[in-house]
């Protein structure tokens, strides 16, 4: 789905460009019912720059990301999001979930306008049509597919003009052309807008196409921290995308390179 | 190729039509209503047991045209709905603080699941001593069998609301009222209006057995009183209003659900 900006949309952009905030994860420990999830995790996240976390199941990346919106309360360390001199006060950090998580009992253009006062319905149809869904501003979540439901919460997040988007899994249940869809939108509306990105994916892939920089999890810490080097638009053909795939995932498989093992 | 071709010829149409469709529930009834008035003109079925559909009929025309009829039902669909709502509400209120706050939890829940092994007419003894048999003993007795499906039905609906939407609303900021109205309230309705339509259907029955035990007014009264006279006839009228009220108040349940849970795709009309 092709994503259109008008110049005036584009000026707008490089006016917000600077929304971006930093994220600074500093010594923090997580454990449920004494099995350990996180164990002094340093990670410091740079303002407007897109992270990508990836690891395998289990080991801890959606609860990162759920404890930098304070959905879990690390029994160590701290958490600084922004550096305190936002022009409004308190940061503004969404979040979008694997499942969209609409409300059934409203409406598409209500849910985008979740916790937002009336005045600004036309900038909630504004992004419902960035999201390229505007004739269904008035159709119930229940008869949306899986991917136009996640490009609803996608818009539902946008509408707040985040200076932090969470993004755990949100693209895990879609198939894989409506993902390629997902991943270009989040890229252009990243792009566009400048905030801080943190993608929770398993998905290598698409942690590479996204990414500024690539962390992954393994035993509750950093096992592996690599910047992305790969101009944009990445495409994943290419021999650079494929190498850095290939190492991330020989780390994750916890296997020597294939140049070794071949020769 | 051609013989391999499948062809679509449309067969003669074994579906029932709209019309059908609509006149098959009718069927048995009618049928049933023509035996009876058979069995009663042939002598059969006599008038002291159960009078003939005609003599019902003709009975309920002369009660409501002398309008004795219309004052039975106003004051027993007052009743009714009196009871209801003070019942309803006070269940919803309660279903809504138990489920809400643990502390209310823990303070009311038992007491209240002792009282609801209560049948409500069971109290008919006490509560004619305690009210006579005046319109506070009906109105206490509908309330307190109204309640009980509406508490649990609520407190149920509250307690399994989608966790993930209620995380959903806290990172949007929503907490207290506004996270209430959005959230809990309407995650909770499908469930909140399956006790309601329980508790119309209740409503009436309790409604009926106390009106007949003890009332001045009502069509539970003017049914018991026909009983006095031998006027088959006006009881068999009385019953058969209990039972078009009770589908009334039953279809009014039906179209709150049809309203207020219409982004639901189990109460989309089918096409």
């Amino acid at each position: 789905m092709p994503v259109t900006f008008s110049s005036g949309e584009i000026a707008a952009a490089n006016e917000r460009c600077s929304r971006g905030i930093s994220v600074g994860i500093k010594g923090v420990s997580i454990a449920f019912g004494g099995r350990t999830v996180l164990e002094n995790f340093d990670v410091e996240i740079s303002a407007g720059e897109f992270v990508a976390i990836v690891g395998r199941s289990g080991c801890g990346k959606s609860t990162l990301l759920r404890s930098v919106v304070g959905l879990e309360t690390p029994q160590a360390g701290t958490i600084v999001v922004g550096n305190g001199a936002e022009r409004n006060g308190k940061p503004d950090v969404r979040v979008m979930f694997q499942d969209s998580r609409l409300l059934p009992w409203r409406r598409i253009l209500p849910n985008v306008m979740l916790g937002l006062e009336a005045a600004l319905i036309p900038r909630a149809q504004k992004v419902l049509a960035q999201v390229g869904l505007a004739e269904r501003s008035n159709d119930w979540p229940a008869t949306l597919s899986g991917g136009q439901r996640q490009r609803v919460a996608l818009a539902r997040a946008l509408v707040h003009d985040p200076n932090l988007l969470l993004l755990d899994e949100p693209l895990g249940s879609l198939d894989a052309l409506t993902r390629i869809e997902m991943q270009q939108l989040i890229e252009d509306v990243w792009r566009s807008r400048g905030f801080t990105a943190m993608l929770v994916t398993h998905d290598v892939a698409e942690a590479i196409s996204l990414a500024d920089r690539v962390i992954l999890i393994e035993g509750g810490r950093v096992a592996l921290d690599e910047v992305v080097n790969i101009p944009r638009p990445r495409t994943r053909g290419s021999v650079r995308f494929a190498a850095l795939e290939e190492r991330i995932l020989g780390r994750v498989l916890q296997r020597r390179p294939m140049v070794e093992a071949q020769w | 190729m051609n013989q391999g071709q499948t062809t679509f010829t449309k067969k003669p149409n074994h579906r029932p039509s709209m019309l059908a469709k609509q006149a098959l529930p009718w069927v048995v009834p009618i049928l049933l209503l023509i035996g009876w008035q058979w069995a009663s003109s042939a002598g059969i079925l006599p008038s002291r047991f159960l009078p003939s559909p005609r003599a019902v009929v003709s009975s309920f025309i002369e009660l409501s045209l002398s309008g004795e009829l219309w004052m039975h039902v106003r004051v027993s669909t007052l009743r009714a709905l009196s009871g209801f709502v003070v019942g309803g509400g006070v269940g919803l209120l309660l279903g809504l603080l138990t489920a809400s706050m643990h502390w209310a939890e823990i303070l009311l829940d038992t007491t209240i699941q002792m009282v609801r092994n209560i049948p409500p007419l069971a109290l008919i003894p006490l509560v004619i001593l305690w009210f006579g048999i005046d319109e506070s003993a009906k109105l206490f007795l509908v309330a307190l069998g109204v309640f009980f499906p509406v508490y649990i039905n609520t407190f149920h609906g509250i307690r399994s609301v989608d966790r993930g939407l209620l995380e959903m609303g806290r990172t949007y900021g929503l907490s207290g009222w506004p996270l209430y109205r959005e959230i809990i309230l309407p995650g909770a309705l499908p469930s909140i209006l399956v006790g309601v339509r329980f508790s119309l259907g209740l409503m009436w029955v309790i409604l009926i057995v106390a009106e007949t035990i003890s009332a001045r007014s009502g069509i539970g009264y003017m049914t018991m009183n026909a009983r006095e006279f031998m006027q088959t006839d006006v009881m068999v009228v009385g019953i058969l209003l209990y039972a078009i009220l009770g589908k009334l108040a039953d279809l009014l349940a039906k179209a709150l659900e049809r309203y207020w849970l219409r982004w639901n795709p189990a109460y989309q009309t089918a096409r």
